[in-house]
This record gives structure tokens, C-alpha cells and sequence, in this order.
């Protein structure tokens, strides 16, 4: 089974980090949601493999006391 | 007639009365500096260290009052060092290695800085600028007994500047009246809000952001750890972030956000600070009240570093927000950059065009700066809800997951930049290790009981490792003096690893602010000649 990548996989993070941010610039809260939603998608679909895309739902569920 | 802006931490430089004030014709002075700050005092002590003629002037008599800058950084204190007081700087200031992040009621996750081995100085230290500026003004004081021509006039406010062809005009006021002098340069390091710059008429443009920070130090006597502690939303309600940093004395700043819609009067009330303070740090602890103030800021720069002979330097040439440590940090650099270029100039060693590569080189590291700190201060104080969203779940994933923990912002520590693409760069001819290409500054290594960087800067130095040369190298009135080194010097590897990589040998021509210019496996007189004179705008 393959397994979820937890450690620091993505290259010069602060650029991502502020690409991400402008991909919402001037869009509204609404806008924001499915901006999201759609990016979700369509990296869930890079993935593929099921077992990492259960773990990853699994990892984003955190339990909040 | 004079009016203190702020007040004194200490009187340093009060002013006295000067030949030149008596004069029925305006003195003619190489230099003039205004604002005898860090960065000012570092273009004098650059410039007289070169034997060139430097005068600050300052319409206060001292430093001002308060721990401002705290956090200097490797580069910083290398180029102090280079100036004779980087030691006591470095003696002085507290080092910590051990961060931690809060989230709401509790840590996300720690981390250790863990510094590359083999530097002389640390990553960065804490140090109250009062104790910075004063140990580099002690140094001038040495350095005049050596007959070193700098000279500090406090009490002389510069009320008009008159830019003619080949000099400018100033005139000062001083407490017994006013006088003229006149500026072959005119270099204005006065600060964020520049009465030089406002008095040209320059612009300074950028983006202001809608948040303050209450700072507060307090001098605690308790076993608190020398860690740094940043809190994001704290539950001690205390403002939307809370930063903790240990200074020398047993002080501590504490920084609490506290929005931009705020009652700066009410806020400074001893009692509200104190309200914020126990909050944070639990009702037990007892500590003394030090100095406090409030701040918003801004990441703004001018278009342009350099007007014809008026130069500008550390704030007054680019502004950023805190967070990073950038500010001091990158004035130094700036000093560090212009100093050799304007004293060539002056003694007739390079073309005045040699000062244009001043603005293309450190607008490049301005703008790295500027937005390394926006990006910073985006995370800490994130401009929309979709933002903050953002934030939160990166902190909240940080706490389990160690993916998340390098896009957690809370300051990106100043890096010296690299001048890639600099016109007085040439190319790469070593195909050796990235961080030393051209453009680079030096890392430090270790050669037994010393250091690498002492060696080099100040002046050209061709360094050779594992490589014959010339001892010494004259191109187009530019000296270059040889430091050889080998295999044998470095017992740690450090050598090899920063400045060989693949290769056996290696021959790197450094500028005297000790960055690269050019490199190349061996020793080639054409090549090197040609490096020269392009390393001084000559080519």
C-alpha cells in the first residue's frame, strides 16, 4: 500500500505559499470556497492512488478539542 | 532652535562648536552623512578606514532612547567586523538556537536552527541597537586617535540642500545659529521618514499595512528560558500574535499585535501594558518595565538609490516591516556595497558609472528583502479571510505533520542576497559550488585558528586555493593583493565544500565588500585583468 507523503515535499515553500494566496486575490468568499474545491480536484486526481487519497481525507480531519 | 525628536539613550556626540562655522566662505568637505545612526556611522567608518575625508552630521547629540533593531544577523556583524567592532558586538548580544510556535491554548512545534559550522560569527544575535550604535561610534573614537579623518558634529541640522553640478549646498542650524557648508557627496542615511529625501522632493512608494505592535520591554530576573516564543492567536487574549525574544541585561521584548484601530494614548498607559503582560506571562512572574512604544509599518523603497552625487542609504532608501530582521541588517549591506565603489571614485580609481552598479545591486537586494518581509508579515497578519483561513490550517496541520511547519511564516531570517546579474559579475568560469558563484558574498570558513573573512575585503584579493598567482596584481589603477591558500589550511573541509566543490583548485577575485566577482580553476592574466576592470566599471 502506498503511503501519504507527511514531510516536507514541496520546493521553495514561500513561493508556493504566496502563489496560492494571489490565486484569491479580488475573488469573494464564495469564489474563494470553489476556487479551493475546484484545486482540490484536481490535485486529488494528480494523486490517484486510493490508499493515499484515504489517508490524506483521514490527515485532514483533524479532532479539534 | 533645535528641537529633540526623541530622546537620548545616550549623549555621544554633543555638539561643539567647529572652525568651519567661522569660515566667511562654506568649507568644501569629500563627504558629508547625514544621520549619525548605524547605518551613517558605518559609511563613515567605511570611508575614513579608506583614508577619505567624512563628515556626519546629526541634529541630535547621541543615540536615541530604545532597543529598536534587536536582531543582527551573520552579515551584519561580518561587515562590522571588518570595521574594527563586530567582537564586542558579538560578546555582547545574546545568541538562541530554540524557537517555538504557538497556536491558540498551545505549542504546534519547535524547531533548532541548528547553524552551519565553521563561521566566525552566529546566524544572528540579539542585541538593543543603543548597544550597536555605541560600539561603533567607540570605534571611531579609536580610529580618530589613529589620525582617521572622520568626524561626528551633533546639534547641526540640515535645513536646505542646493544640488549644483559638481557639489551641493547645505545649509545647517545649530544651536548658535546657523552656517554653510558644501558636499562633493551627500549621502543621506536620516532614517525611514528622510528630511533629505522630503527636501528633494524624492517619492518612496509601497505598501503601508493596517496593523500595530505594542512593544514592551521588561527586565525579568526569572529563569526564563533564551528561547523565542511565537504565539499566534494567543488564548491570553493579549492581540492576535505575541512574540518573546531575550536581549542582553536580562531584557525582554515582548511584541504584542494589537490591531490598527487603536488608542495608542490608552494603549502606552503603564497599566494596560502591564494588563497585556501578565496575561501573557502569567500573574507569578515579576519583571520591570524598560522602554515601550507602539509601531505600524510599511514596505516602501525610492525608485532610485542614487541622484548624480546625493546617495541614499539603510531606511531612507527602503523601508520593511519587522519581521526578518531587515531593516539594520540590509543598511549595513547598503554601506557595505557603496563604501569601496564611492572611494574609488574619489581617488580617481574607477568611473563615476561604478556608483550606478551601488543602485542596480542593492535596489535587487531591497526588493528580496521587501518581499521576503511582506510575505512574512502576510502570514502574520493576513489582509483577508481567505487568507487567514489559510494560515490557520497550515498552523493547525504544523502541529502533526511536518510538511506543513516551512510554510508557517513568522520571519524569514535576513540572508545577504546574492547580486546575480550584476554588470560587474563575470561569468562563471569554475562551475564551482552555487552559494560561491559571482555576485555571491563569502562564506566564512575555518583555517585552523582563524577565520577566512578577516583575510579578505577591505580591498581587491585574488584567493587562491590550491592555485599559483602573482603576489600582487596591478589593472587600471586598481591593486589587488593575493591570499593563498591550500589543502593543508583546511583541516574541517569547510574550504573545499564552499568555495571547490568538484574541482582540485580555484582562483576567485573578491571585491573588497567580499563579494565574488569572477572565478575560475586557475590562475589566467587575461581573464582576471579583464574581471578587474569590469569589478570597477571600467569595462
Amino acid at each position: 500500500m502506498a503511503f501519504l507523503n507527511t514531510k516536507p515535499n514541496i520546493d521553495r515553500p514561500d513561493d508556493f505559499y504566496a502563489e496560492l494566496l494571489s490565486a484569491h486575490d479580488g475573488l469573494n468568499s464564495d469564489e474563494s470556497q470553489d476556487y479551493n474545491t475546484r484545486l482540490l480536484l484536481i490535485l486529488a486526481n494528480h494523486v490517484g492512488d486510493r490508499d493515499v487519497l484515504s489517508q490524506a481525507l483521514a490527515a485532514a480531519s483533524q479532532k479539534r478539542e | 532652535m533645535l528641537q529633540e525628536r526623541y530622546q537620548l539613550a545616550y549623549k555621544l556626540y554633543p555638539y561643539e562648536r567647529s572652525a568651519d562655522q567661522d569660515q566667511d566662505t562654506p568649507v568644501r568637505h569629500p563627504v558629508v552623512v547625514l544621520g549619525g545612526g548605524p547605518i551613517g556611522v558605518a559609511t563613515a567608518l567605511d570611508l575614513g578606514r579608506q583614508g577619505i575625508p567624512v563628515l556626519v552630521l546629526d541634529d541630535h547629540e547621541g543615540v536615541g532612547m530604545g532597543s529598536r533593531a534587536i536582531c543582527f544577523a551573520k552579515r551584519a556583524l561580518e561587515i562590522a567586523d571588518r570595521y574594527g567592532c563586530g567582537k564586542p558586538m558579538l560578546d555582547k548580544g545574546v545568541v538562541w538556537n530554540l524557537g517555538k510556535v504557538f497556536h491558540k491554548e498551545e505549542k504546534v512545534f519547535e524547531f533548532n536552527l541548528l547553524p552551519e559550522e565553521g563561521h566566525e560569527f552566529p546566524a544572528f544575535i540579539n542585541l538593543q541597537q543603543p548597544y550597536f550604535e555605541q560600539f561603533m561610534i567607540e570605534r571611531v573614537r579609536d580610529l580618530q586617535k589613529d589620525g582617521v579623518p572622520i568626524e561626528i558634529r551633533g546639534g547641526n541640522r540640515v535645513d536646505s540642500v542646493t544640488v549644483k553640478d559638481d557639489h551641493i549646498v547645505l545649509e545647517i542650524m545649530t544651536p548658535e545659529g546657523p552656517y554653510k557648508l558644501e558636499a562633493d557627496w551627500l549621502i543621506g542615511c536620516d532614517g525611514a521618514s528622510s528630511p533629505l529625501r522630503n527636501m528633494l522632493g524624492y517619492d518612496f512608494t509601497g505598501k503601508v499595512f493596517q496593523d500595530s505592535f505594542l512593544i514592551a520591554d521588561i527586565r525579568m530576573k526569572a529563569d526564563f528560558p533564551t528561547e523565542r516564543w511565537f504565539w499566534f492567536e494567543p488564548t491570553h487574549g493579549s492581540g492576535a500574535s505575541t512574540l518573546l525574544h531575550k536581549q542582553p541585561d536580562d531584557i525582554w521584548r515582548v511584541d504584542f499585535q494589537i490591531g490598527w484601530d487603536v488608542d495608542r494614548k490608552e494603549e502606552m498607559k503603564e497599566e494596560n501594558i502591564r494588563r497585556r503582560l501578565d496575561a501573557f506571562l502569567g500573574d507569578s512572574v515579576q519583571y520591570d518595565m524598560v522602554w515601550s512604544s507602539i509601531y505600524t509599518f510599511q514596505c516602501k523603497r525610492m525608485e532610485q538609490f542614487r541622484h548624480g552625487r546625493v546617495i541614499f542609504a539603510g531606511d531612507a532608501a527602503h523601508q520593511v516591516s519587522p519581521f526578518g530582521a531587515r531593516g539594520a541588517n540590509s543598511g549595513m549591506q547598503d554601506v557595505d556595497n557603496l563604501g569601496w565603489k564611492l572611494g574609488m571614485v574619489i581617488k580617481g580609481q574607477a568611473p563615476e558609472t561604478l556608483l550606478d552598479s551601488y543602485n542596480t545591486e542593492r535596489i535587487h537586494g531591497a526588493d528580496e528583502n521587501i518581499l521576503n518581509s511582506t510575505r512574512s508579515t502576510d502570514f502574520i497578519t493576513p489582509k483577508s479571510d481567505v487568507s487567514k483561513v489559510l494560515r490557520n490550517a497550515v498552523l493547525q496541520l504544523s502541529k502533526d505533520y511536518e510538511f506543513a511547519r516551512p510554510l508557517v511564516n513568522s520571519g524569514r531570517l535576513s540572508l545577504p542576497c546574492t547580486y546575480d546579474g550584476s554588470p560587474l559579475n563575470s561569468a562563471d568560469a569554475l562551475g564551482g559550488p552555487a552559494r560561491t558563484r559571482p555576485g555571491s558574498p563569502c562564506p566564512d570558513a575555518p583555517l585552523g585558528d582563524t577565520f577566512l573573512l578577516p583575510m579578505l575585503g577591505n580591498e581587491f584579493t585574488l584567493l587562491t586555493i590550491n592555485a599559483d598567482a602573482p603576489d600582487t596584481l596591478e589593472e587600471s589603477g586598481v591593486q589587488v593583493k593575493r591570499v593563498a591558500l591550500s589543502a593543508s589550511d583546511d583541516k574541517t573541509g569547510a574550504l573545499k565544500e564552499r568555495y571547490l566543490g568538484d574541482n582540485d583548485s580555484a582562483v576567485y577575485l573578491i571585491r573588497p565588500d567580499q563579494h565574488v566577482a569572477a572565478r575560475r580553476p586557475s590562475f589566467d592574466e587575461t581573464h582576471f585583468r579583464a574581471a578587474i576592470r569590469r569589478a570597477t566599471g571600467q569595462e
